[in-house]
């Protein structure tokens, strides 16, 4: 009765839609991920084809997880919480299918592409050109019609999800926009217009920055609705939640110039990235405490609440990897952990620990409301948390130890001076990490395959359940 | 609910008004870019050869790319080395390879001399890479013989037994596309890279015929021997 009340009043089919391939790219993307890891292990799985060399699944990958799975859970979350912030429907329902139908067409050249080799050889926007260009008009469709919805709204004043969700979209077009410059040689193939230490300093101002507002300031949009609602309490302070965000949206933006410390990057340039990377665990952790203390007088929930715990593990290991990342920008840190595992490791406890988690919880609590119903199984989910719990911690343990000792084997001498390992020793020294990362991987993503089970049979049940009560309601 | 709501005049009015919010936040989000980004393109102290002249090629008037010999200076690639940088884009080398040596006494002894920025200048995009599964390959040329690079791209483990790299057995039989490598002069040149007319016309005769494999072998043989450098110069200073 609710779903016949709320309907005509919201645009959520578009929200349905979205919810539904997130998950499944979830399941994709991660898949991808552990066949590679899996390669790194046991080299044989490469099985001499072009299409499933590392190389050219390894951007697959990141597309995947990063574009399709975090594209879709953002857009969903995103359309859905904008609605109800600002208790109106959609700006644009035809716009919004637009988004839609765009996005998944641009995933869909994405996976036919990057195998074929296709790529414009930046790290994280390997995209070609025609992709890009339609990237670049799916995103402002998105952006649009997300700030028109927020511009008629009916509250007074904007609710602060919207303000990262909107922050999110500004730098990703700027990012976008810029770093995806290029000249084309022909259909498929161009070349940056920047070249040398500008293309590297674009290229990481895009590829953290990617990383600070797409997977962080955008998921924090996530954060700000749904911990909240599923806990039940209002945000835990509004003024931390003021400070935090424009901290965030004025210093996130500097951090690139990290990733290229002690390379051909001039020195000021690195070390004013690090300089305020150190800075950036202040709004970082405002973020996390914002969230964590939400729950204050309603910790029990954690008890029963399976898919609150989803929302507030993503807030620990969004905690853990925004202290990790300035200690790894610090020069001196840096100067052993770059070029290792160690910076996957990274990676991966914001984005499996951080990012899926956070974008589970509320994908779980997007299925109970758009379907009008509990979920399936508690028990699945439950099983989805601690796979994806442990996956990780399993993942992230192993690129700590890998990337340590690469860094230590690769500047270790003996006591006559000269070096002690070869290279091919250190990576012969990685077999054991890369197969523990491999099974984390697997883990997790049995984590993603209990989810799609769930949620299709949480859906079933619930349109098998609407039909009849449909019927008795006409009759 | 730790605090009443307390706000400035300024957050309560942006909070009420969508555009200004907007405006506010795409103020706010150009400023780290712009001061990081924008003195890269024009502070003479980013690339090396505004004080040391020596590290780009001073090519004469009627000098061909094969009139360079190594140590010469910084210059474009060959039309062959071209086709095999395509090679190394397309096979996401970059992805467990870099090409960017720290100044650190172990990189010096495993890998050469640290990278100059006024090395990649010509770099469309560059390939610096953020990740070593591999070892670096800044300055591999001549490090191997063309024989062992071949081997090696066929089947790593034969000369390596330790490695995890795959296979790139099909990189002997495509042949380079001699039209494409043309056309890719072209953009290069728009680029600014120094190509002649002159280079971009004899580039058909250069790669005709050969594989993937002649041009990506040649492509790994440049790498890093464009400039003679002197280990008694301070060039990042």
């Amino acid at each position: 009765m609710a779903a016949t009340q709320v309907e005509p009043q919201y645009n959520f089919d578009v929200v349905r839609w979205f919810t539904v391939m997130a998950v499944i790219y979830l399941v994709v993307g991660t898949l991808v991920g552990v066949y590679i890891a899996s390669e790194l292990a046991w080299p044989w799985l490469n099985l001499d084809s072009p299409y499933l060399s590392f190389g050219r699944l390894r951007p697959l990958h990141t597309n995947a997880v990063i574009f399709a799975f975090g594209g879709c859970a953002l857009m969903a979350t995103g359309f859905y919480t904008v609605q109800r912030t600002c208790g109106t429907a959609l700006w644009s329902n035809r716009l919004a299918w637009f988004v839609f139908w765009g996005w998944n067409l641009i995933i869909v050249s994405a996976v036919i592409t990057l195998p074929l080799g296709l790529t414009s050889g930046k790290e994280y926007a390997e995209l070609e050109w025609p992709i890009d260009i339609l990237i670049a008009v799916v995103w402002l469709a998105f952006s649009f019609n997300f700030i028109m919805t927020v511009a008629k709204r009916t509250t007074s004043h904007i609710y602060v999800s919207n303000w990262f969700y909107m922050g999110m979209m500004v730098m990703i077009t700027y990012l976008h926009v810029v770093n995806s410059l290029a000249i084309p040689v022909d259909m498929w193939n161009s070349y940056s217009l920047f070249s040398g230490v500008q293309d590297a300093m674009i290229q990481w101002w895009w590829g953290h920055n990617a990383v600070g507002f797409y997977l962080t300031a955008g998921f924090l949009g996530i954060m700000y609705y749904f911990v909240p609602k599923q806990a039940g309490r209002p945000i835990f302070s509004y003024r931390l939640s003021v400070l935090h965000f424009w901290a965030l949206m004025f210093g996130y933006v500097w951090l690139g110039a990290h990733h290229l410390q002690y390379t051909a990057l001039p020195d000021w340039t690195g070390s004013l990235g690090a300089a305020v990377s150190l800075a950036m665990i202040i709004p970082s952790w405002g973020g996390a405490v914002n969230g964590m203390m939400t729950l204050s007088g309603a910790w029990d929930k954690l008890r029963t609440d399976y898919i609150l715990r989803f929302l507030i593990m993503s807030l620990a290991f969004y905690a853990m990897s925004t202290f990790e990342g300035p200690v790894m920008s610090s020069k001196t840190v840096n100067a052993l952990s770059h070029y290792t595992d160690w910076t996957v490791g990274h990676v991966h406890s914001g984005a499996l620990g951080w990012v899926a988690m956070v974008a589970a919880g509320a994908l779980y609590h997007l299925v109970e409301k758009l379907w009008n119903t509990k979920m399936y199984s508690t028990a699945l989910v439950n099983l989805h948390f601690w796979t994806a719990t442990i996956g990780t911690v399993v993942y992230i343990t192993a690129m700590w130890v890998s990337g340590i000792m690469q860094g230590l084997m690769w500047r270790d001498y003996d006591e006559f001076g000269t070096l002690t390992y070869t290279f091919a020793e250190s990576v012969a020294a990685m077999h054991p990490y890369y197969a523990m990362r491999a099974i984390g991987g697997a883990i997790y993503w049995l984590g993603g395959v209990f989810m799609l089970i769930n949620v299709v049979l949480t859906i079933r049940q619930a349109s098998s359940a609407r039909v009849p009560a449909a019927a008795t309601a006409n009759a | 609910m730790a605090d009443q709501i307390h706000s400035t005049k300024l957050q309560d009015k942006i909070e009420r008004n969508v555009f200004l919010m907007f405006v506010m936040i795409a103020i706010l989000l150009s400023v780290g870019g712009l001061v990081e980004i924008v003195p890269l393109f024009y502070l003479k102290d980013t690339m090396e050869h505004n004080r040391h002249q020596e590290i780009v090629w001073d090519r004469q008037p009627g000098q061909t790319l094969a009139d360079w010999k190594p140590g010469d200076g910084v210059r474009p690639y060959t039309p062959l080395e071209l086709a095999g940088r395509e090679v190394y884009l397309r096979e996401g080398c970059y992805t467990c390879h870099s090409q960017m040596i720290r100044p650190f006494r172990d990189e010096k002894e495993r890998y050469g001399h640290y990278s100059l920025a006024s090395e990649s200048m010509y770099d469309h995009p560059f390939q610096w890479g953020s990740k070593r599964t591999g070892p670096d390959l800044a300055r591999l040329a001549g490090k191997y013989s063309d024989e062992w690079q071949r081997q090696h791209l066929r089947k790593p483990t034969s000369v390596v037994p330790e490695s995890v790299m795959p296979n790139y057995p099909w990189l002997d039989d495509a042949e380079v596309d001699p039209v494409f490598v043309q056309k890719a002069m072209r953009v290069m040149q728009m680029m600014n890279v120094p190509y002649t007319d002159a280079d971009i016309e004899s580039a058909v005769e250069e790669v005709k015929g050969k594989s993937e494999m002649d041009a990506t072998v040649a492509y790994l043989q440049s790498l890093g021997n464009h400039v003679k450098l002197d280990d008694n110069k301070d060039y990042r200073d």
